[in-house]
């Protein structure tokens, strides 16, 4: 991959920022995503509720059921990769997919080593639960990060404990001296140019997104408020009572999610949210899976 | 100076970056009261998804506004997805948007993220500029009063009309300021 496919790749997810990134799993819902205001979609057999529900081993989408969506919307169409599993990207790119997710929503295929993303010609968004994973995936080639909240929950709060983790580690890394620097990024397991980075820009040097858990326009617009650069979501809005809604209030809530009038708006009358299981309820942590 | 971006959706704090080197003061438009707090001598409308900022602007109130502002003849520079929303007509249909630029524009014309590139090229009265397609538009055909600015490959890609400037590349990604520049010049002269 050479230097400026990557740095095309990260624009693209600068054109993404202050949007939302819907799970679809049907042309028709894909439609329903891109009229209600998704900035992309993301193309899967099954929302993460329903993978964890039904349980097994979970692979990359059928190539057809993706080119069904990528011929149904113009936005960017996104599909989800096993950690691992670098010949479901090569499959992925010879579609022509816009984004990869190597997600830890599907199962592992290696349980040591990421894909090497520097192999490749489109763009990969991967999960960070901490500032050391973040970069380690950004060193393998990610051109864009989001946080590990636990999939198909509706439950917020391990994506609000990695922004947090992450942000913060930040603030702190840019306060260091620089002669520490080495050894943060030894204590981070994360390669000293990228600490270097994060020290002076206080930032990631790519595009970071919220991801996991989020059900409502309130929890779009905490992550935003958290320093997320734009919401990733999934199972909150298919499993809801009133999709179309829900999907519409949730991008208006990330454009405008320091204005709390008009968080009240968009909170009413969604009709029910997904259930949701708690943290504390679930038998498996996918957050666990790749680090 | 103050420029109002446009910042429902997409890559605005990058021209707003632009802007602020420049030495410019930037206003956000997220949302109808954005528009009368602040009097604008210029808007940016930036990249990102077309249908995203298109649903947003009628939304949230700002459609017929912002149209006004743009037709009483306020300078207004896009990119990419802000030149969709200017253009007047989209892959051989009408404009859905504000539709007041006469131009007719192909969408995702290069096809998906693998088609997007960069290179180096002309644009008329700035010499030879970086220029970042990202899943990015084409101009298939200008009105008689529109001016070519650049082309790639014989495809128009920066066009001008009065007040409105629109670019389907993304200076705004890059360290050359020569189009906000060029944009700038054009808030200065309207203003006289």
């Amino acid at each position: 991959m050479n230097n400026d496919r990557y740095e095309l790749n990260k624009n693209l997810a600068q054109m993404l920022k202050g949007g939302v990134i819907m799970d679809v799993t049907t042309p028709e819902q894909a439609k329903i995503a891109e009229s209600a205001g998704a900035c992309a979609v993301m193309a899967l057999e099954r929302i993460p509720a329903d993978i964890r529900a039904a349980g097994g081993v979970s692979r990359m989408s059928d190539p057809k059921m993706i080119r069904g969506i990528q011929e149904a919307v113009s936005i960017p169409v996104m599909a989800k990769v096993r950690i691992g599993h670098f010949v479901e990207a090569q499959i992925l790119e010879a579609i022509e997919i816009d984004y990869i997710d190597e997600s830890e929503v599907l199962s592992p295929a290696d349980d040591r080593l990421h894909i090497d993303k520097t192999k490749f010609a489109v763009p990969f968004v991967c999960g960070a639960k901490d500032l050391g994973e973040a970069l380690r995936r950004i060193a393998e080639g990610a051109a864009m990060i989001r946080t590990k909240g636990e999939p198909g929950t509706g439950d917020i709060i391990q994506a609000v404990r990695h922004m947090r983790m992450i942000t913060g580690e930040m603030a702190r890394l840019q306060a260091l001296p620089e002669e520490e620097l080495y050894n943060a990024a030894k204590e981070l397991a994360a390669p000293y140019d990228l600490v270097k980075y994060v020290h002076d820009h206080g930032k990631l040097p790519v595009v970071n997104f919220a991801a996991g858990g989020l059900a409502t326009p309130a929890d779009a617009a905490l992550m935003m408020q958290l320093g997320a650069e734009g919401v990733f979501v999934g199972s909150g809005i298919f499993k809801s009572g009133n999709p179309e809604k829900r999907a519409a209030a949730i991008v208006q809530a990330v454009t405008n999610y320091n204005d709390s009038q008009i968080l009240a708006k968009l909170s009413e009358g969604l009709g029910e949210a997904m259930v949701g299981i708690n943290e504390q309820e679930i038998q498996l942590l996918m957050a666990e899976r790749g680090k | 100076m103050n420029i109002g971006v446009l910042a429902v959706q997409g890559a605005f704090i990058e021209h707003e970056r632009c802007l602020q080197q420049l030495g410019v003061t930037v206003s956000e438009i997220r949302k109808q009261e954005d528009l009368w707090q602040h009097t604008f001598d210029g808007i940016i409308l930036p990249g990102g998804e077309s249908t995203v900022m298109g649903k947003l602007i009628r939304d949230l109130g700002l459609y017929e506004p912002m149209l006004m502002l743009i037709k009483n003849g306020l300078p207004v520079f896009g990119t990419c997805a802000g030149l969709l929303l200017l253009a007047q007509q989209i892959d051989g249909g009408v404009g859905s948007h504000f539709a007041c630029m006469d131009i007719a524009v192909k969408r995702n014309a290069y096809g998906r993220q693998l088609g997007s590139f960069t290179i180096q090229q002309e644009m008329k009265g700035l010499g030879v500029i970086p220029m970042v397609f990202i899943r990015a538009p084409y101009i298939e055909t200008v009105g008689k009063k529109v001016p070519v600015l650049a082309e790639v490959d014989g495809k128009i890609v920066a066009a001008r009309e009065d007040n409105m400037l629109v670019t389907a590349f993304h200076p705004e990604v890059t360290a050359d300021l020569s189009v906000h520049r060029y944009f700038l010049g054009m808030v200065r002269n309207h203003s006289l």
